[in-house]
């Protein structure tokens, strides 16, 4: 008897992961991303403080003890870099999952509802596009820093929800270009004729087949993020000290920039790295979602 | 056209309202302020410090305080520097020119550079060429603006000196060599590493924008039949493709021009660049509030009124447009 020829089983998601690592680039990224996430995490275990101040051991070249040398103060700037990688990330993480959640809510209403609804949403969109967003980001930031009140001594969440707020116009505009394509789709009739409600053909049907592009444009936001928290607190108005920051340690850095021009290069290396990682990431999801690339091998 | 134009005009009318009725309210609903520091001051007395808030208009309800500021907008009166005393106007009005010399230049660098090596990688795609670029562009979107100037200043300041008279390369610090006011050439060596930090980024964004936007093109039926038509390559790319393909560009400038001025606003601060974003710096550390609305507002309308002529720009340029 002959075996019927059977089909081989791939789930999408082993093949969109599969599509991913074809990009070389993109696995090396995820690869570098670990290294950063895990140095974040483990940044307790470091042996030296990023605060601790040792003022006979200051400006210390890169060295055996001190990897990435020692800062005006004495402190060691790899556990400041390792410290201050912890609240990049986390700042760069938040807020896109944040910007992404608002932007996707209201590209989604604005995208599927039309009408009046979307008038007024795109307006609001509009008028935040026309903003320029970092005056805004160093005024709030200006009122964070004299700030008392408990509840903004967290300057990190501060960041994070400020930063979001700012950016979320972006992928609200991709998710309604998406949906205004996607709700005319047969299956999306094919559900309505069913009897599904609004809800159930936003959220069942057409947002899975937005994945892809949201994927690739919060890859962008993260970015972004990273790099608009790092300057925030390069100018000074971002985290506040002495919780260090890529940004902040970048910033007293440029004070030392004849006695010691090689301190400012870390903290600047690792956000370009950082950023560098994550753009390739979101050009291998690009590849991963796109079914239209055609991978030469 | 005309009709266009004036409705677009209009409508920026609500959102300059907004913008302006947020940033009011933002400013000033943010407790401490520019009397901060004299509050702790022992030198100064309570009742000084109540009388120049009464001089300052601070105890006013802030509706009345918003109309006063607007009513003075309107006239082009932006209220007086806390800081400097000085009429708001005045300060931004030496300021402005400044930032836009810095912007323009880098802009004007950036297509420069940015259109030729979009187009080269367009036409030689996955070539030697293309895939340096791919990876310098890529380089180029991820170094944030504040490092690389901060780089240049390392090694064209500090590092690498003019081996004649030992002074460094490129100056760094504000628009002019001491006693060379006026002097277009020296600000124009002034310019050189500022527009080098703020172009970088552009250049390795707007190439390859245009490099995919060319490549879409270049599938079009109509370059097709033109090469069919037995025109040279040369035309047929630039003639015919590229006019097509640079269109969605000025969309996209339109778009990036807060980020132009973000950019510029640290470029500034890093330069010592006696522009707007400076200014605003200034003024955000002292809480300076005149200062800080006045060069917003100012910002906000500057982008809008481009982005109207962007796209009256993008009507002129391609006749498929229409207004309705």
């Amino acid at each position: 008897m002959i075996e019927p020829l059977k089909p081989k089983e791939q789930t999408m998601a082993s093949l969109i992961l599969r599509r991913f690592f074809k990009h070389r680039l993109a696995g090396v990224a995820i690869a570098v991303m670990l290294v950063l996430i895990a140095s974040s995490l483990l940044a307790d275990l470091n042996p030296y403080s990023p605060t601790a101040q040792n003022p006979s051991n200051k400006l210390r070249d890169p060295n055996a003890a001190h990897w990435m040398g020692t800062d005006e103060l004495g402190r060691d700037v790899l556990s400041r870099i390792i410290h201050g990688g912890r609240v990049s990330l986390a700042v760069g993480l938040f807020s896109t999952l944040l910007s992404i959640s608002l932007g996707v809510a209201v590209g989604a209403l604005s995208g599927f509802f039309g009408g009046w609804i979307d008038s007024i949403l795109m307006r609001v969109t509009d008028a935040f596009l026309t903003f320029p967003s970092i005056f805004v980001l160093i005024i709030l930031g200006a009122f964070l820093r004299e700030q008392q009140l408990f509840i903004l001594q967290n300057s990190i969440f501060v960041v994070i929800v400020i930063i979001a707020a700012l950016s979320w116009m972006w992928p609200a505009r991709l998710v309604r270009g998406l949906f205004l394509v996607l709700r005319e789709k047969e299956f999306v009739s094919a559900s309505k004729a069913l009897g599904g409600s609004s809800f159930r053909l936003i959220v069942r049907h057409i947002l899975p087949n937005c994945a892809g592009p949201i994927l690739v444009s919060g890859t962008l936001q993260m970015a972004s993020a990273i790099i608009t928290e790092s300057g925030l607190s390069y100018l000074g108005f971002g985290v506040q000290p002495p919780t260090p920051t890529w940004g902040s340690i970048l910033s007293t850095a440029q004070n030392q920039i004849f006695t010691a021009p090689w301190l400012g290069f870390f903290p600047g290396a690792m956000i370009f790295i950082t950023v560098m990682a994550i753009n390739y990431i979101g050009d291998g999801l690009r590849d991963a979602f796109d079914p239209y690339v055609i991978h030469t091998e | 056209m005309a009709t266009y134009a004036l409705r677009r005009i209009l409508q920026t009318i609500p959102i300059l309202f907004i913008i302006s009725v947020l940033l009011f309210l933002l400013v000033r609903a943010a407790p401490g302020g520019p009397l901060t520091a004299a509050r702790r001051n022992p030198n100064i007395s309570k009742e000084q410090i109540e009388a120049i808030e009464e001089k300052l208009g601070l105890n006013d309800p802030l509706p009345v305080q918003y109309g006063r500021w607007l009513g003075g907008l309107l006239s082009g009166d932006m209220g007086d520097s806390i800081k400097f005393r000085r009429p708001v106007s005045e300060m931004i009005g030496e300021r402005i020119p400044n930032t836009l010399t810095l912007v323009g230049a880098s802009f004007f660098v950036t297509l420069l550079l940015a259109i030729p090596v979009g187009i080269f990688s367009a036409r030689k795609p996955y070539s030697p060429f293309d895939y340096t670029m791919t990876t310098v562009t890529f380089i180029g979107q991820a170094i944030p603006v504040y490092w690389l100037g901060l780089g240049l200043i390392v090694v064209f300041y500090v590092v690498l000196k003019n081996p004649f008279t030992g002074d460094p390369l490129f100056p760094v610090g504000g628009m002019n060599t001491r006693g060379q006011e006026g002097n277009w050439l020296d600000t124009l060596w002034h310019l050189v590493l500022p527009v080098a930090a703020l172009s970088l980024g552009w250049i390795a964004w707007y190439s390859r924008f245009l490099r995919s936007s060319m490549m879409d093109v270049l599938h079009e039926d109509y370059v097709r039949t033109a090469k069919a038509k037995g025109l040279s390559e040369r035309v047929v790319h630039y003639k015919h493709a590229l006019q097509n393909a640079i269109l969605p560009l000025i969309t996209l400038i339109a778009l990036d021009l807060p980020s132009l001025f973000a950019g510029a606003l640290f470029v500034e601060t890093i330069f010592s660049w006696p522009g707007m974003g400076r200014l605003f710096w200034d003024a955000a550390k002292g809480r300076d509030y005149p200062v800080l609305l006045g060069v917003v507002m100012i910002t906000a309308t500057l982008i809008i009124v481009c982005n109207i002529l962007a796209d009256l720009a993008y009507g002129w340029l391609d006749p498929r447009v229409k207004y309705d």
